[in-house]
């Protein structure tokens, strides 16, 4: 069985392990070196969809046409006649493909971790920075270990839909959709809260103010909301205005405009820096705070376990109804 | 013994029965014929048999156990689909290995011998192999497994005439070498009386008749005589099919006694007459389908 299962799915393999060694290379030539990554936007955004796009890639070419090809051929009743049971026939196509998908995903999303540390290094230092740091949503799913459990979630997702719809195109189409629904929904709903985010109220100053937004009115430029210096390196889930009760302030109240610098003064006057200093202690008397919640830089590895964790689970749970479902199929 | 036992077998296929209220004892070491019209169930009965598809009613047993319940179940019984399919990008010698090698009793030497016998060249593919050369290979597999009971859905339907009866005479050859037993699904009767000795006619997803072919055609009459209404018969004549024109009326009866009324003439069936008298008078109660205007 295993025989077989490997000759129908050798092809495929052969030729993504063939790109991902191009891949590969191609990285190991061109890593950046500290200081300037001024030409890199190319090959980092580009390797960043090449880890994200991979694993679903894998579901949709090598999980869903391994059942609905011999469910559309036929074959089906060829190898189910054969002395071998149907979990057994799935449980071989399971233990090839799941294993060549994880490594595959896995290796992809080393290199391209080790190539981009450089960068995301850099990342992790700036504040105003030009390239996201790694514990970011778009960053997340394109390093570290985290991609092996979405290869592994991508191409039992394939072969469970190729068993309910029984049809290699839609079930293509489905099982794209259904991956690409579930990699909205994990960094909304799932991630931020796996592991407690960080808390913090700042104090309103003017040290501690990166911006304020402002909207146009008839009265001059009305200030909605502010933000505070953000830690480096981090995943910001919450910066916002809460009043004494708790409740966020939107918009600011008019008085916030006061805590600006005169537009077009550079440096501030020294009346100008009174009158902040009035304007912030006002606010803090008022009992405005900012405040802050967010996934500090290092919790990147034990939050790359928990995804990890947390999509093999749904590979499990997804290969459990696989079984159940196959003994209705005919 | 009997190879496969059915008890109240129905298949429900979303709102439709496509067998209903099937029982049946199939006997070991005989070729059974299953015969009907198109969408009779005979495919949906061959598949409940061979483990494809679960049943919705009822019960079936196989070779002394659940169809499709296990490795040693499933060694015990082949099954060659109506399509007869095989792996495309697969050789012929690669369907071979995948035999030998998911098959604890494959028959490594029976198969490279029916193949080269056939004439297929083990290095083709089987994507191009023809209609008949795939089904030759999709056979080879089934008996090559050396099952207890095999499955065929129209095997021969795309085989050229010699091919057709070099196919049945390997089969008998199996049947009477290993006591294989064979129930086949077929609409060509001239093959299924040349190698059945049972017969199982399915009419509308029901079994209409079922039994030793000998003997169904011992108990057979074509009874002809002056015009007559059939409800004067004797109780022990059940009318098959029933035909009158102006002055004649020829009946189809079964029956175990002879016929006394010296007013019949007697006649013999042949298979062909006996299964084409019970696919045309299917026996049930059809509503009359008048237009209504």
């Amino acid at each position: 069985m295993t025989w077989l299962t490997w000759r129908q799915l050798r092809f495929p393999v052969v030729s993504v392990y063939a790109a991902l060694a191009l891949i590969g290379v191609g990285l190991a030539v061109s890593r950046p070196v500290r200081g300037g990554f001024g030409d890199q936007e190319f090959p980092y955004l580009g390797s960043l969809l090449a880890v994200q796009l991979l694993p679903a890639v894998l579901g949709v070419f090598w999980g869903v046409p391994m059942i609905t090809r011999e469910l559309e051929t036929g074959t089906h009743n060829l190898v189910w006649n054969q002395s071998v049971t149907r979990s057994r026939w799935l449980a071989v196509k399971l233990g090839v493909g799941v294993p060549a998908a994880m490594v595959a995903a896995g290796v992809l999303s080393l290199v391209v971790t080790w190539w981009a540390d450089p960068i995301d290094s850099a990342a992790a230092l700036e504040t105003e920075r030009s390239f996201e740091p790694r514990i970011t949503p778009l960053v997340f799913v394109a390093r570290g270990i985290a991609p092996i459990g979405y290869a592994a979630f991508a191409f039992v997702l394939g072969i469970a839909v190729a068993i309910l719809l029984r049809r290699t195109v839609t079930a293509m189409a489905v099982t794209l959709v259904v991956y690409a629904a579930v990699q909205l929904a994990v960094p909304f709903a799932v991630r931020p809260h796996v592991l407690p985010p960080v808390e913090e109220s700042v104090t309103l100053t003017a040290r501690s103010i990166a911006g304020v937004q402002t909207e146009e009115s008839p009265n001059g430029y009305v200030p909605q909301s502010l933000r505070v210096l953000e830690p480096a390196g981090s995943w910001v889930l919450a910066n916002e205005t809460v009043d004494a009760n708790g409740a966020v302030v939107r918009p600011l109240p008019a008085a916030v405009g006061d805590c600006m610098p005169a537009e077009g003064t550079e440096p501030p006057t020294l009346a100008d820096l009174d009158r902040m200093r009035e304007c912030f202690a006002r606010l803090s008397y008022l009992g405005y705070r900012q405040h802050l919640a967010y996934q500090p830089a290092s919790r990147f590895w034990p939050a790359q376990w928990v995804e990890l964790a947390v999509f093999l689970a749904l590979s499990a749970l997804v290969t459990w109804f696989c079984f159940r479902r196959l003994r209705h199929l005919s | 013994m009997t190879v496969l036992r059915a008890q109240g077998l129905g298949k429900k296929y979303k709102r439709r029965w496509a067998l209903t209220g099937c029982t049946l004892d199939v006997p070991a070491g005989h070729v059974t014929g299953l015969v009907g019209p198109n969408g009779a169930g005979k495919s949906t009965l061959l598949g409940l048999a061979a483990g494809m598809l679960e049943p919705s009613s009822g019960t079936i047993e196989v070779c002394g156990g659940v169809p499709g319940s296990g490795p040693a179940q499933l060694a015990k019984v082949g099954f060659v689909a109506q399509n007869t399919p095989v792996y495309a990008n697969l050789t012929v010698e690669e369907h071979l290995r995948l035999g030998a090698r998911l098959n604890p009793g494959w028959d490594d030497e029976l198969a490279h011998e029916r193949i080269a016998r056939i004439g297929l060249d083990p290095a083709q593919a089987a994507g191009k192999l023809s209609g008949g050369q795939r089904a030759q290979l999709a056979l080879t597999l089934g008996i090559a497994k050396r099952p207890e009971l095999l499955l065929l859905d129209e095997p021969v339907a795309s085989l050229d005439p010699l091919a057709r009866r070099e196919f049945l005479q390997d089969l008998m050859e199996a049947v009477a070498e290993h006591g294989l037993s064979v129930v086949m699904s077929s609409h060509l009767i001239a093959d299924l009386e040349r190698v059945c000795d049972h017969l199982i006619v399915l009419v509308d997803s029901r079994i209409r008749l079922t039994g030793d072919v000998d003997d169904l055609l011992a108990t057979h009459r074509r009874l002809t005589g002056p015009r007559r209404d059939v409800d004067t018969l004797p109780a022990d004549q059940r009318v098959v099919s029933v035909r009158h024109t102006d002055r004649q009326t020829t009946v189809l009866v079964r029956t175990e006694a002879p016929i006394l009324d010296p007013s019949w003439d007697v006649g013999e069936l042949d298979l062909e007459d006996l299964i084409l008298a019970y696919l045309t008078n299917p026996g049930v109660e059809r509503p009359n389908l008048g237009v209504v205007r």
